[in-house]
């Protein structure tokens, strides 16, 4: 019967994501003086050439970072929205230890990577600890806590790292010695793609395996009941979002190790929004994020594809998204066809109870 | 008499897979008071609710007057004549008693709203059905049982030939109750019929000409009211014709376990909800704590297993005093609970059998290792206590709100019987379950009783707290009124006075509730 539900669940999201294309499908026949063209471009652009893959793995290496970060926190029923914040400070600490310490090669990047994932515990830990000290709606505080992640974490660079014969408001150059490594030629793909994979793993098997994972899916489930089992669930909370912030802040980290040179965001990246997209498509299941991940990477790289050979902007995209995320949060969505399973299933039951 | 409304063959499955009604047929007569009773979640409301188009059946048909009609929506109910007045009001507390009973058939004056029009309107219908209603005071100004009948007043209003009325004693005084009854017999005689869902069989005896009993979403008979009497309905609405025996031998009490002494607490109002209480528990003996519920045994319970902060009085399990114990240090003591509202503290609806079965033992061996899940062991132990617990599932994997009630009851006793208990706390470990998984419950509890560990058995079923005590405290009103040594002397009439505050044992003899030294 288990596995009949998640067959469900599957079959609802992909209806949903057909319903989503053939929405676009639509909307770019009505807008398009090049209809075939635009679609080929959005649906095929991506992997027609080597460096269109690359450019959909390098997003899809973030974006598996927020969504496990945003899995880990959603699984224990704590929503925290500073992802994003997490990602960000993650970046903003992986550079200044990039820049004040003089590491050997492999060394270097490891302490970086770590120190931003420690700086993003912090951003959204504050509002987890705000949570379980005053019951404080970690939804708003961590939404506020994007904010002060973000103009600390411009303060930061502008007072202490900024680059004052560079042009535009960057850091100093990394060096070398920290940089994630290069995968595959032509492309941008580094080493980060492996560092995610990693705790793709590690974080499933913390879920699924471990007593930490187990009390915290209890306490997602059901908080009171977690309690009543001696489930410390407070601590739970808490633990819940600085691990939640560490992997978003490693993410944070790598995305800069990975595929730059300066620090050089003048604005929040937005990834850690698209981590909530990625868990929710994933449904929490570290498992399914880097699929949930990958194809979130393949509709923007395929609507920026579109934008630039076509006469079709790239917001469709968003419109995609939003038509996606409103199906797969909608539960009674397709509720009639589970129902009637439900139904059968209820009534056998009954018609076996009766027959003893 | 040809039948006004048949429904026949309902069956209505929730979301959640609870079967709330199945295969039920109902039929009502022209002009009667029909009573439909029976407990709680026996599938009354949901019965009545597809009636009144607010809910849809998955199987079965309605016919009024021999013809079938589909009842889609609350309107289309109302457009057939159906009416129902809800549990709970549905009115605008800022409006006038008028302007409640015209909402959404305003009368008009060109585009405006014609308020003398409305008071009219009110004041004719009041008279009509005799009801004295005051059209012009606000809604929120009057007592509770006006607002019943502006609620049926507005029904009236609408054409509602069949009326329904969901516990409208519920709410009210004795003497409203007396008033209502009066003005339902008047509707009867202007030839309207009326559904009286409550389980107050006392009301039923006065009110009603038949009656439908309902338990476990089936209907299990029709009657008319004056072939049955009140003991009658009650049996066939508990269903306990056959009073569950269990066999168990005499106790052998071993060393004192439990001792309660002078504890109190109150409420978030303020009031003393548990007052003064002591008493003590010996290993291998089962001590009933009887009582209606809401007298304390909620608050005896959460500051016995550590849910609640102790203030006042001492609690001492094993020699410890666990006033400052958390649920955790509790629980190490080696102290199991089964709570009364299982769907809340007893399990997580949504995850599996499995997942359910070792939430208070996850971090010991060999359950996990270092913080390691040892997934073997919990699944053989799964597998085992499915087995041993009789849980009727497809695998331990599937999901606890797929099962019936009895048997996530008896996920949880499974999960907290297999803890190896010294204490266990079993507050109503079979309210609202099936007779076989209440048979197996007791006889587990008893079974456990005879290793050595100590019961207390807080439960509002006399049959229940009977059968198994083998000593028992009644508490009235937070406090223990009555304390007896030797339960098999015991008549369920004494101990119903006791229950019910209408008499009291000297503080001597309760002061037998504690073990001497």
């Amino acid at each position: 019967m288990k596995s009949k539900r998640i067959n469900f669940e599957w079959i609802r999201t992909t209806v949903v994501i057909l319903i989503a294309l053939i929405f676009t499908l639509i909307l770019i026949l009505l807008v398009s003086k090049e209809p075939a063209n635009a679609l080929k471009e959005f649906l095929i652009g991506p992997i027609d050439s080597m460096r269109h893959i690359g450019n959909v793995i390098e997003l899809m290496i973030p974006l598996t970072f927020t969504g496990l970060a945003v899995s880990l926190m959603f699984s224990a029923e704590q929503f925290n929205l500073a992802a994003e914040g997490a990602f960000f400070a993650g970046a903003i600490g992986a550079a200044a230890i990039a820049l004040t310490t003089d590491l050997p090669n492999i060394i270097h990047p490891i302490v970086a990577i770590l120190g931003g994932g420690l700086i993003g515990s912090l951003i959204t830990g504050i509002p987890g600890y705000l949570k379980v000290k005053w019951n404080a709606s970690e939804l708003v505080s961590s939404l506020m806590f994007n904010y002060i992640a973000f103009f600390m974490g411009i303060y930061v660079i502008n007072n202490f790292f900024r680059d004052p014969n560079a042009g535009a408001m960057v850091s100093h150059k990394l060096p070398q010695s920290v940089l994630l490594m290069n995968l595959i030629p032509r492309t941008r793909i580094h080493l980060g793609l492996i560092i995610a994979v990693i705790f793709i793993f590690a974080c499933y098997y913390f879920i699924y395996r471990t007593k930490w994972g187990y009390e915290l899916r209890v306490t997602g489930q059901n908080s009171k009941f977690a309690e009543y089992s001696g489930i410390n669930t407070l601590k739970v909370i808490l633990f819940a979002q600085l691990l939640g912030g560490f992997v978003a802040g490693v993410g944070g980290a790598t995305q800069l190790l990975g595929m730059y040179t300066r620090f050089s965001w003048q604005s929040l990246p937005n990834l850690g929004w698209d981590g909530i997209i990625v868990a929710i498509l994933a449904r929490n299941n570290p498992v399914y994020v880097p699929l949930a991940a990958l194809f979130l990477a393949y509709l923007r790289i395929g609507a920026d594809i579109m934008a630039r050979m076509s006469d079709v902007q790239n917001e469709v995209v968003y419109l995609i998204q939003g038509i996606i995320i409103v199906l797969v949060v909608a539960e009674r969505f397709l509720a009639k066809y589970r129902h009637k399973w439900v139904f059968k299933e209820a009534k056998s039951g009954i018609s076996e109870a009766e027959g003893e | 008499m040809a039948e006004l409304l048949e429904m026949k063959n309902i069956t209505k499955v929730y979301p959640n897979g609870i079967v709330a009604n199945y295969k039920v047929d109902f039929s009502l007569k022209e002009g009667e008071i029909h009573a439909v009773v029976g407990e709680n979640g026996a599938g009354k409301s949901t019965l009545m609710k597809i009636l009144f188009g607010m809910h849809t059946p998955e199987e079965g048909e309605i016919f009024l007057r021999e013809e079938k009609i589909d009842i889609l929506s609350s309107s289309k109910a109302i457009e057939k004549g159906i009416g129902m007045v809800h549990q709970h009001f549905m009115l605008v507390p800022s409006l006038t008693v008028a302007e409640n009973i015209v909402l959404g058939a305003e009368p008009k004056k060109s585009i405006f709203f014609d308020k003398e029009e409305a008071i009219r309107i009110t004041e004719e219908l009041s008279s009509k059905y005799n009801f004295k209603i005051d059209p012009r005071s606000l809604v929120k100004d009057i007592p509770v049982g006006l607002k019943q009948k502006v609620e049926i007043l507005k029904a009236l209003l609408r054409g509602a030939k069949i009326l329904i009325l969901d516990e409208p004693t519920a709410v009210l005084t004795p003497q409203e109750t007396g008033e209502l009854f009066k003005e339902l017999r008047v509707l009867k005689d202007k030839g309207h019929t009326i559904i009286f869902i409550s389980h107050k069989l006392k009301e039923v005896k006065a009110l009603c000409d038949r009656l439908t009993v309902m338990r476990n979403g089936r209907n299990v008979g029709v009657h008319n009211v004056s072939d049955v009497t009140e003991e009658d309905i009650s049996r066939l609405m508990v269903g306990r014709d056959v009073i569950l025996t269990v066999e168990k031998g005499k106790p052998n009490p071993k060393e004192t376990l439990l001792q309660v002494k002078n504890i109190s607490q109150r409420n978030q109002f303020g009031q003393w909800m548990l007052n003064n209480a002591s008493f003590s528990l010996k290993a291998g003996e089962i001590l009933g704590v009887a009582g209606v519920e809401g007298n304390g045994q909620r608050e005896l319970v959460e500051l016995l297993t550590g849910l609640l902060p102790l203030t006042k009085g001492e609690i001492t399990i094993k020699g410890n005093i666990i006033n400052n114990y958390s649920i955790k240090e509790i629980r190490e003591l080696k102290v199991s609970h089964i709570p009364s509202d299982r769907m809340t503290y007893g399990i997580a609806e949504k995850m599996s059998i499995e997942n359910n079965l070792f939430t208070d033992k996850y971090d010991t061996e060999p359950y996990s290792k270092k913080g390691i899940l040892n997934i073997k062991h919990i699944k053989k132990r799964s597998q085992e206590q499915v087995k041993e617990y009789k849980i009727k599932c497809n695998s331990p994997l599937q999901e606890v709100k797929m099962l019936s009630g009895g048997n996530i009851q008896k996920v949880v006793v499974a999960r907290e019987f297999s803890s190896d208990p010294q204490l266990l706390i079993a507050d109503q470990p079979t309210r609202g379950i099936d007779v076989g998984s209440t048979e197996f419950i007791r006889k587990k509890i008893v079974q456990l009783r005879d290793q050595d560990t100590g019961v207390l058995l807080i439960s509002a079923d006399l049959n229940e707290v009977m059968e198994l005590s083998d000593r028992l405290i009644v508490l009235y009103n937070g406090e223990i009124v009555a304390y007896f040594n030797d339960v098999e002397k015991l008549t369920e009439e004494e101990l119903g006075l006791y229950m019910l505050g209408l008499k009291k044992q000297d503080d001597e003899l309760i002061r037998g509730a504690v073990h001497e030294k």
